[in-house]
């Protein structure tokens, strides 16, 4: 008897469990698909990385006005990791386990990512990231790269703008390289000053300063000494600016100048920078605003990015990688028709992704794809790409003094 | 490339020129950070966000069609009576000057969170008529802002250190900082000299922003990049002294430059500190007689 008013008190008690198991079951696949970052939303990153709150939003703002992701909409669970690596690890430890979200995706920037893919690795997450700056240190099979800057970018980049020059109406044979010691700055440096070796340019000037630092003017009494034809500046946020506005106190206007990751706004702003080139995966002009959801991205960003009141409201490197990264995760979850990252992260490698950017692969070296990095130039105050010419508009061309 | 090279002479005066400017702005920015620590024991951390909300303030300002000089006659006042305001507060509660350094430190990130929200995370610069102003004597150039800098830096530290010296005002100061309690009994009014030292401190670091303003482009996260160096000037310069942390700044400013000019860029901080270990070693508490 005992055995049997067991019996029922089990049977009733597991009833009640699968019926309740069953209610959290149809919760879960009918309330919000919920998706977990950190942001640099305050801290030395946060100028950077408001660019990115701002295109998630939208991103998400417009999914949900299709109906979201598989029939359930999407909610962001975005925490700031006050530009920390270390806190960033923290929170998205937290965003697995406490907020149990249902998806990752990657903070801003290297240093953070490195820490988000630590915790993702963990987990068994897939993360895909915006931009991580160093490639050779992306070693998680179910990490994706949505910043097409290729596996060996160090070598690829310097490349590619050293042809374009040497396209140019002005072929340099002398390069000053000047650049900060900002890690995913440094190795592209010296790269760069790899690269010049091989093409047989002459290197008459190499400096680095520490990130952060405040003084151009030495530097710039330097390379007017040096009289480059060249000058690469291992540039990150505002250097390019303060080395320029050095420059001009001294009267020096540099030949041909180039700036790696410059803060994309105040450069193109400023009278000094004219015929400055640089590097971008995105601009707003043919061929790049046909790519997938370019126009309709590009409108909403301007409105939201003005009103914002941000310096710059144009679409460019920073907001195109964020908004592909986004685009990216949906392909992985709507082909795969579930949440299962394993399943995500191999549909992933396995197939092409139409973007923002264009169609990319991860089934390179550390997951990345192709090189997708062309060089713009500072023509009449706007960034112009100029190289290569297959996605050149209106017969761009690069400028020389 | 980037070992020791031997500078011409033309490359060595200018990164002189602009070491003496930037370190001008150190000492600038210190000089109301030393007041503050040697006269009234307050290790006032918001000094430099004090700086950075002014040159936002003045930003604003200037955009709005005022000349960057002239938004001094508005923020030098404002600023006189917040810090004033900020004293009250320390007296009031009788704040610790370990204790100082948490409330000004967290006090820093209110302000920091403010112009956040004001401006924006994004970077911010001062269009103005000064910024293309330069002219050459010699072979060296003399850019304008950083001259405007030099020559505020070098007139307030004066002034500062002529009225410690020479007013009945200065001398209560110095003996209150000295003995409190003596200084009381001969009928000094500290509570009052303290709000007027701790607004002229909270005034200077406005003078500062507006420098700032005037030659640098401005973040909020930027608050905390000088506070390493401008406390090693106030620390060189000894604390509480006017003239200090010009001397230690120019001192640091020019050693930087230096060693930007002949060796790598990337020195400059480790020789900069290297000086200031060496000379707290040699003459520890300060570097001024």
């Amino acid at each position: 008897m005992e055995t049997t008013n067991l019996s029922r008190r089990s049977a009733v008690a597991a009833t009640m469990i699968g019926l309740t198991g069953m209610a959290g079951l149809v919760r879960a696949q009918s309330g919000p698909i919920r998706i977990g970052s950190t942001l640099a939303l305050t801290g030395p990153l946060s100028a950077t990385a408001q660019i990115h709150k701002l295109v998630g939003d939208i991103y998400v703002e417009q999914a949900n006005q299709h109906g979201g992701w598989l029939g359930r909409k999407l909610e962001w669970v975005v925490k700031d990791d006050q530009s920390k690596p270390d806190l960033a690890r923290t929170l998205y430890e937290q965003l697995v386990t406490a907020d149990k979200v249902d998806l990752l995706l990657g903070p801003y920037a290297t240093g953070a990512i490195l820490s988000a893919m630590g915790v993702a690795q963990r987990y068994g997450k897939v993360l895909v990231h915006h931009t991580l700056g160093v490639p050779s240190l992306a070693k998680y099979e179910l990490q994706f790269p949505a910043w097409s800057l290729g596996s060996d970018p160090a070598t690829t980049v310097p490349n590619t703008l050293f042809d374009a020059l040497a396209a140019g109406p002005k072929p340099p044979k002398t390069v000053a390289v000047v650049t900060s010691k900002f890690p995913s700055i440094q190795f592209m440096s010296a790269g760069a000053r790899e690269v010049m070796k091989k093409r047989g340019l002459t290197e008459v000037l190499f400096l680095e300063w520490e990130f952060g630092n405040r003084d151009f003017g030495p530097i710039a009494n330097r390379v007017k000494d040096a009289k480059p034809d060249f000058v690469w500046v291992g540039a990150i946020g505002l250097d390019g600016n303060l080395l320029l506005d050095a420059m001009k106190k001294i009267d020096y206007v540099p030949p041909q100048h180039f700036y790696l990751y410059p803060a994309p706004g105040p450069l193109v702003s400023l009278p000094e920078a004219k015929n400055a080139l640089s590097v971008t995966i995105f601009e707003e002009q043919p061929p790049f605003t046909s790519n997938k959801g370019a126009a309709e991205f590009i409108k909403l960003y301007h409105e939201r990015a003005t009103k914002a009141g941000l310096a710059d409201p144009s679409v460019e490197t920073q907001a195109a990688a964020s908004y592909t990264a986004w685009q990216i995760l949906e392909a992985g979850v709507t082909a795969t028709k579930g949440l299962d990252d394993k399943a995500i992260g191999a549909w992933l490698k396995a197939n092409r992704v139409d973007t923002l950017q264009g169609k990319l692969r991860f089934n390179g070296t550390g997951n990345f794809g192709d090189d997708l990095m062309r060089i713009k130039q500072v023509q009449d105050g706007k960034w112009v790409v100029v190289w290569p010419k297959d996605v050149t508009s209106s017969g761009a061309k690069l400028l020389a003094p | 490339m980037s070992g020791f090279s031997l500078p011409s002479a033309t490359l060595l005066a200018q990164s002189i020129l602009s070491g003496l400017f930037v370190g001008a702005l150190y000492g600038l920015m210190g000089l109301g950070l030393s007041l503050s620590w040697g006269l009234l024991r307050l290790i006032n951390l918001a000094h430099f966000a004090f700086a950075f909300l002014a040159a936002y303030l003045c930003y604003q300002l200037a955009g709005q069609g005022m000349d960057p000089l002239l938004t001094l006659v508005v923020l030098v006042p404002a600023f006189f009576a917040l810090g004033a305001l900020l004293q009250a507060l320390v007296a009031r509660f009788a704040i610790t000057p370990f204790n100082s350094l948490l409330l000004t430190f967290g006090l820093t990130g209110i302000v920091e969170a403010v112009i956040q929200t004001i401006w924006t995370a994004d970077f911010r610069k001062l269009e103005s008529t000064y910024a293309h102003l330069k002219f050459k004597v010699g072979v060296l150039f003399v850019p304008v802002p950083e001259l405007i800098t030099f020559v505020l830096a070098v007139a307030l530290s004066f002034a500062v250190w002529a009225v410690l010296r020479y007013t009945d005002l200065g001398k209560a100061l110095r003996a209150a900082a000295e003995d409190a309690t003596i200084a009381a009994a001969f009928g000094v009014n500290q509570k009052r000299n303290a709000l007027l030292l701790a607004g002229t401190c909270s005034a200077l670091a406005a003078v500062a922003g507006v420098c700032l303003a005037l030659s640098f482009t401005l973040a909020p996260s930027q608050i905390y990049a000088w506070v390493g160096v401008v406390f090693a000037a106030v620390m060189l310069g000894g604390l509480g002294r006017a003239l200090g942390p010009l001397i230690a700044g120019s001192l640091i400013g020019v050693s930087e430059a230096v060693t930007m000019a002949v060796t790598a860029p990337s020195w400059a901080p480790i020789v900069s500190f290297t000086l200031l270990i060496v000379i707290l070693v040699f003459r520890p508490g300060r570097v001024v007689p």
